[in-house]
């Protein structure tokens, strides 16, 4: 009976390191998450500005030309895929691969047919062992990552599709609704939607001409929609993480309640058969 | 003396919001200089320092890539990155300046050549603005 307690003991103390570990993960998924969130709201007047100042020259202007305002004959779409470069952030990246190869699947019949732009690790790693194309990847982003660090991404992706290396662009992440839901979402970048919007629209003088500057602003404001899904997919990363590492501690704590208790039963069962093994010895005797 | 609202903004943060009298930039098709009540405008701005007069005081900031929206009481210019002159490391500027013009000196294909030439923009730009 001791050698059982003594393992029980064991597997207890093993349960409760790993405890540990999943609860500071939680806590620094917790802090990161918040500054994460501060870094999605940090660049939202950018985008927004950005967004206006297109919006007023599409409505100002009559029939403003533009690749990237054209819509083609689809011979060949891009898929731009957000995932992180570290797991053990529960359904995180499983949810945006599942989403991304069953669409792949459903809408081409061969590889030649769509390419793949990655960031992060576990979804570069992915597309390669399934021998998919990748064009471009970027891997260890920081865990607050400055425009700068997307730019070479953003920038492929966008001048990609003016070239007519494809027809399409979606863009796959994961949109953060709060810690505890994320949502695997798919939306069509390229060509760009109507930049409509109800904006008052300012009558502004352009130089050197409206085509001159949206052939400037386009680019960028694809690239900036593109930095803000990746701001919200870091988000929603650590929002999984946290949520992740929080039932992975609760569920640590259960065993290690059970194995307590199991402990407890044996450690009683041990003395009550000790104390009846004196007391048979002592009437044997008299 | 009348003045307005000037707000410079990039993906990352706000980085300059003050009440000004006069902003001096540099579009693509020339010099500008910006005074409040202005014809509403849009451009694109090159690499170079943009010059905000309030007051008396004069500030500085080294701006990239980015355009300029003016209305009339309000300028806004967005950009990939603006920093201030307090901001900016001057060794970090100095050997990007020296890596941009190896490159540049090298003449390798084209691709190379004109992130090269942007790099030294760049770079000369921010030591502009460190030493006004």
């Amino acid at each position: 009976m001791a050698k059982g307690m003594r393992d029980i003991k064991r597997e207890i103390k093993s349960k409760q390191n790993t405890k540990q570990i999943t609860k500071a993960m939680e806590m620094v998924a917790a802090s990161r998450l918040r500054k994460a969130q501060e870094a999605a709201q940090a660049s939202r007047p950018y985008a927004e500005k950005l967004k206006e100042v297109v919006a007023s020259i599409a409505a100002g202007t009559r029939d403003v030309k533009h690749p990237m305002l054209e819509t083609r004959p689809v011979k060949k779409t891009g898929y731009l895929v957000i995932t992180s470069d570290r797991g053990l952030a529960g359904g995180y990246n499983a949810n945006i691969l599942r989403k991304v190869t069953l669409t792949i699947r459903e809408k081409h019949k061969s590889s030649d047919e769509y390419v793949l732009f990655v960031i992060g690790r576990k979804g570069r790693d992915y597309f390669r062992r399934r021998n998919m194309p990748i064009v471009e990847e970027v891997t260890g982003l920081p865990d607050a990552p400055s425009f700068a660090d997307i730019k070479a991404v953003a920038n492929a992706a966008v001048k990609n599709f003016s070239e007519g290396a494809y027809d399409e662009l979606y863009i796959y992440y994961n949109e953060f609704v709060n810690a505890i839901t994320q949502i695997p979402t798919a939306v069509r970048l390229l060509p760009l939607e109507e930049v409509g919007g109800n904006t008052a629209v300012t009558s502004y003088e352009y130089e050197p001409s409206p085509e001159g500057v949206l052939e400037v602003l386009l680019p960028k404001y694809a690239e900036t929609l593109i930095y803000s899904a990746v701001l919200d997919g870091k988000a929603s990363e650590f929002g999984a993480r946290m949520t992740a590492m929080g039932s992975a501690t609760k569920n640590a704590t259960k065993i290690i309640n059970q194995l307590t208790l199991t402990y407890n039963r044996a450690r009683q069962a041990a003395i009550t058969q000790e104390i009846s093994e004196i007391v048979a010895g002592a009437n044997a005797q008299s | 003396m009348s003045s307005f609202l000037v707000e410079i903004v990039t993906p990352e943060r706000k980085v300059y919001a003050e009440t000004a009298n006069m902003v001096s930039v540099s579009g693509v098709e020339g010099e500008l200089g910006i005074l409040p009540n202005h014809i509403p405008l849009v451009t694109p701005l090159r690499i170079a320092p943009v010059v905000i007069k309030r007051g008396n005081k004069v500030d500085v900031i080294a701006v990239n890539g980015g355009f300029i929206e003016v209305r009339r009481d309000k300028i806004v210019i967005l950009a990939e990155s603006a920093e201030l002159s307090t901001d900016i490391n001057i060794e970090r500027a100095e050997a990007a300046k020296q890596r941009a013009q190896q490159r540049l000196a090298a003449k390798q294909d084209q691709i190379d050549f004109r992130r090269a030439e942007l790099a030294l923009q760049r770079a000369m730009n921010r030591l502009h603005v460190k030493q006004k």
